[in-house]
């Protein structure tokens, strides 16, 4: 067999560094973004803390249409899992910290969030 | 005892999907159990490690490093997705005709056993965490962990494992000559599935915010947090409200390994006149 084996000759090696250098693009890129600052100026914060395996509030109101940051701090005696299926975020948050989570613009409605980690810990998004 | 019982199994069950493709995909490679036996374990250790350095985590990159982690690790596994797919479509099609033939058959599904231990100790480290944080953190709350956590938490990972094993099981049912194709397309969408969550990080971290408009709602179909939503967003990446970049990078993932695949495909595959004729 005498056909030319171009590009198919060393596919791992070829195919290896390809990735390789995607993947640096890719981690470059996400340092340039990072140091940016990620929560841009014009999102809606809203702060909240988990005390007592209770949200306070347990009501947040965003408008609709708009990002929304929201800012939880962990007051209770054990880590939490900030989670919610209809604002599709989980972040675990270790005791005494702050976390954030980015939501993307909101329809009217109402959302729930929770502990993970202790269901018993509901809250609400109220989109009016 | 339940709440212990119901996230060992939520957790084991998602990566228990992953092992048992990469078992079925692996299915005649030698010594293979010891790769993915290997993988898991490595899994497990790292999730500890992670769950143990999860504060430090948390606060790195201004507060997103929890984000950046998982969509590194997970685009880490895409690579590694890709590069089994690529590998094999190069020397494995002679696997398709007999998947205990010729050495080369069998040295090619080898090499790439060491890219799938990685794809699954990543599976397992990412929903490992989160069960090690939350048993670790009752059982310090209440003082040791009790016994009906234990109990729960065995239950748990025994259930979860069953999953495994009939999703391997059921692979493993289908003619050897289709077994190729439908792995490959398994790994495919698991690897475009992966690389759309990755996403999903990074929008929750607000690092990426374009394109972030909501392009369908399927939640009243299927819900992604309900188990066959979930099963199938760990299989294909199902999500009930994807954003345009989610679809995007899904697609591109898609057709990326599709076109290195066909780019690599072995020589014979590509040029059949001229095999035939020699």
């Amino acid at each position: 067999m005498t056909e030319p084996e171009r590009i198919a000759g060393k596919p791992s090696w070829t195919l290896g560094s390809g990735l390789n250098f995607a993947a640096a693009i890719l981690l470059a890129a996400v340092a340039i973004l990072t140091s940016r600052g990620a929560h841009a100026a014009d999102d809606v914060t809203l702060s909240l803390t988990l005390k007592d395996h209770k949200f306070d509030p347990a009501e947040l109101h965003a408008p609709p249409g708009t990002p929304i940051d929201i800012k939880v701090k962990n007051l209770n005696d054990i880590v939490s899992e900030f989670e919610s299926s209809d604002l599709h975020f989980e972040k675990i948050v270790p005791v005494g910290s702050e976390a954030v989570v980015h939501v993307r613009p909101q329809q009217p409605g109402k959302y729930n969030f929770y502990d993970d980690f202790h269901h018993d810990t509901q809250g609400y998004l109220i989109v009016p | 005892m339940l709440a212990a019982l119901l996230i060992v199994f939520r957790e084991v069950f998602e990566a228990g999907l992953i092992v048992g493709i990469v078992m079925a995909v692996t299915s005649g490679v030698p010594r293979r159990t010891v790769w993915i036996s290997g993988g898991v374990a490595a899994g497990v250790l790292g999730a500890c490690v992670v769950a143990l350095f999860t504060g430090g985590l948390s606060e790195l990159f201004g507060g997103s490093g929890q984000e950046i982690f998982n969509a590194s690790i997970l685009g880490f596994a895409v690579l590694m997705l890709t590069w089994h797919n690529v590998w094999m479509a190069r020397h494995g099609r002679e696997m398709a005709a007999d998947l205990r033939a010729t050495g080369e058959a069998v040295a090619a599904g080898s090499k790439s056993l060491a890219a799938l231990g990685a794809v699954v100790a990543i599976a397992v480290l990412r929903e490992g965490s989160e069960v090690v944080l939350f048993l670790y953190g009752v059982a310090a709350a209440q003082g040791g962990a009790s016994f009906a956590m234990v109990i729960g938490g065995v239950i748990g990972l025994v259930l979860g494992s069953l999953i495994c094993l009939m999703t391997y099981l059921g692979l493993v049912t289908i003619p050897t000559r289709y077994l190729f194709g439908v792995t490959s397309a398994l790994i495919t969408l698991l690897a475009a599935g992966m690389a759309a969550q990755a996403v999903a990080f990074l929008e929750q971290a607000g690092i990426l915010t374009a394109l972030d408009e909501t392009v369908w709602n399927t939640s009243w179909i299927l819900s992604d947090s309900s188990y066959p939503g979930r099963a199938l967003h760990t299989l294909i990446g199902y999500v009930d409200q994807p954003t345009a970049m989610q679809l995007i990078v899904y697609a591109a993932t898609l057709a990326v390994i599709v076109v290195l695949m066909k780019l690599f495909a072995s020589p014979t595959q590509r040029r059949p006149h001229i095999a035939a004729a020699e």
